[in-house]
């Protein structure tokens, strides 16, 4: 399952992270994970949140380059090992990420990793085949509480 | 080292460096070696002729070129013309150092360019807006030239990654270079952060 991933450009500069804040505040907007790519002069903020249209509309309202990116969530372990479990299948299914970022729900329990790949359909299938669990977007941005695991099943 | 730096002015049109120098003795203003040009300020926007002393465009006759005289050529150099007689004696009237230009032709490190020049090798760029604006300041001895520019809705679209927008900054860098032989800093704005301008516009912020 693919998840949709609101990306926003943003300048290196005080105050920008905010701003962007508080319009997603202002839109009542939840975001669940994000991940900020930083350079010198510029950054790419990547968000996951509950409405992905609110999110793009309302950002490209107030001014800032939006992009919308398909990205796929896996499950792992939340134990040492977690991360690499998937990573070695994919370096042996030749399969590269362009980038990636996690989070945990609780501690000990589940990690979600987010991962952005040149290839989303290879890396879903290699991910199934290999019995991972992907999260669907609306799992995702839902609360714990109907989170659920779709077991990946062998093509 | 027991070294003297003096100014010393031309432009190629008319010879190159050796239209004006300044003298040894009076370091105070260039000597015009008036007995081959003949020099007067104008007015820029009226082309009204300045009596001497005023600040305004320099414009040069050539009195002794023969394969290539100019006639009264504007070169969009402001300054003034000093006539008080100079310690070293040369009766020569002086002209002070360049202070602007009547254009918005920028200087950067010696090389003459146009902010449309710029413009258009922007524009020759997949995935960046129109919209630009141009930083130039000084450095210690150095100037600097900033280029801000936005890209586009469409192309930040299909891609949200770094070496993507990098890859854009390095090819703006490598056609400045090419087509215009200048380096720039180059950075990607939020396309709020430049005005929009109407009619003409002012993309140039000089702070030297």
């Amino acid at each position: 399952m693919k998840v949709e991933q609101v990306s926003v450009f943003l300048e290196n500069k005080q105050g920008s992270l905010e701003e962007v804040m508080r319009i997603l505040k202002e839109a009542n907007v939840n975001i669940r994970t994000l991940s900020l790519a930083d350079t010198t002069d510029f950054g790419i903020l990547r968000l996951i949140v509950n409405d992905v249209d609110t999110t793009s509309r309302v950002l490209r309202d107030n001014g800032f380059r939006v992009s919308r990116t398909t990205v796929v969530a896996v499950e792992v372990p939340d134990k040492p090992g977690g991360l690499h479990s998937i990573l070695a299948v994919l370096a042996r299914e030749n399969i590269t990420a362009e980038y990636l970022y996690a989070f945990v729900e609780k501690s000990g329990e589940n990690a979600v990793i987010i991962f952005r790949f040149d290839d989303s359909a290879a890396a879903l299938e290699v991910l199934r085949n290999n019995s991972f669990s992907v999260l669907s977007g609306d799992k995702l941005v839902g609360g714990q509480a109907v989170w659920f695991l779709e077991w990946g099943r062998a093509r | 080292m027991d070294i003297m730096a003096l100014n010393i002015y031309g432009l190629s049109e008319i010879m190159g460096p050796g239209v004006a120098m300044e003298c040894t003795e009076g370091r105070e203003g260039m000597h015009v070696f008036e007995d081959h040009f003949l020099v007067e300020t104008i007015n820029p926007d009226t082309g009204e002729v300045l009596p001497p002393g005023a600040m305004g465009e320099l414009v040069f006759t050539t009195l002794t070129k023969e394969a290539f005289p100019l006639i009264r050529y504007r070169t969009r150099d402001i300054s003034h013309i000093i006539t008080a007689p100079c310690r070293c004696g040369r009766t020569h009237q002086r002209m002070d150092r360049v202070t602007g230009r009547s254009d918005d032709m920028l200087i950067i490190r010696g090389v003459n360019v146009f902010p449309s020049q710029i413009e258009a090798v922007l524009v020759g760029i997949q995935g960046l807006e129109p919209h630009y604006q141009l930083i130039v300041d000084r450095v210690g001895t150095l100037d600097t030239l900033e280029v801000q520019v936005e890209v586009s809705d469409a192309f930040f679209s299909n891609a949200d990654e770094v070496r993507v927008l990098q890859k854009i900054k390095k090819r703006i860098n490598k056609d400045l270079k090419d087509f215009l032989g200048i380096t720039a800093k180059i950075k990607l704005v939020e396309p709020k952060s430049l005005q929009r301008f109407e009619g003409k516009a002012s993309r140039v912020i000089d702070k030297r």
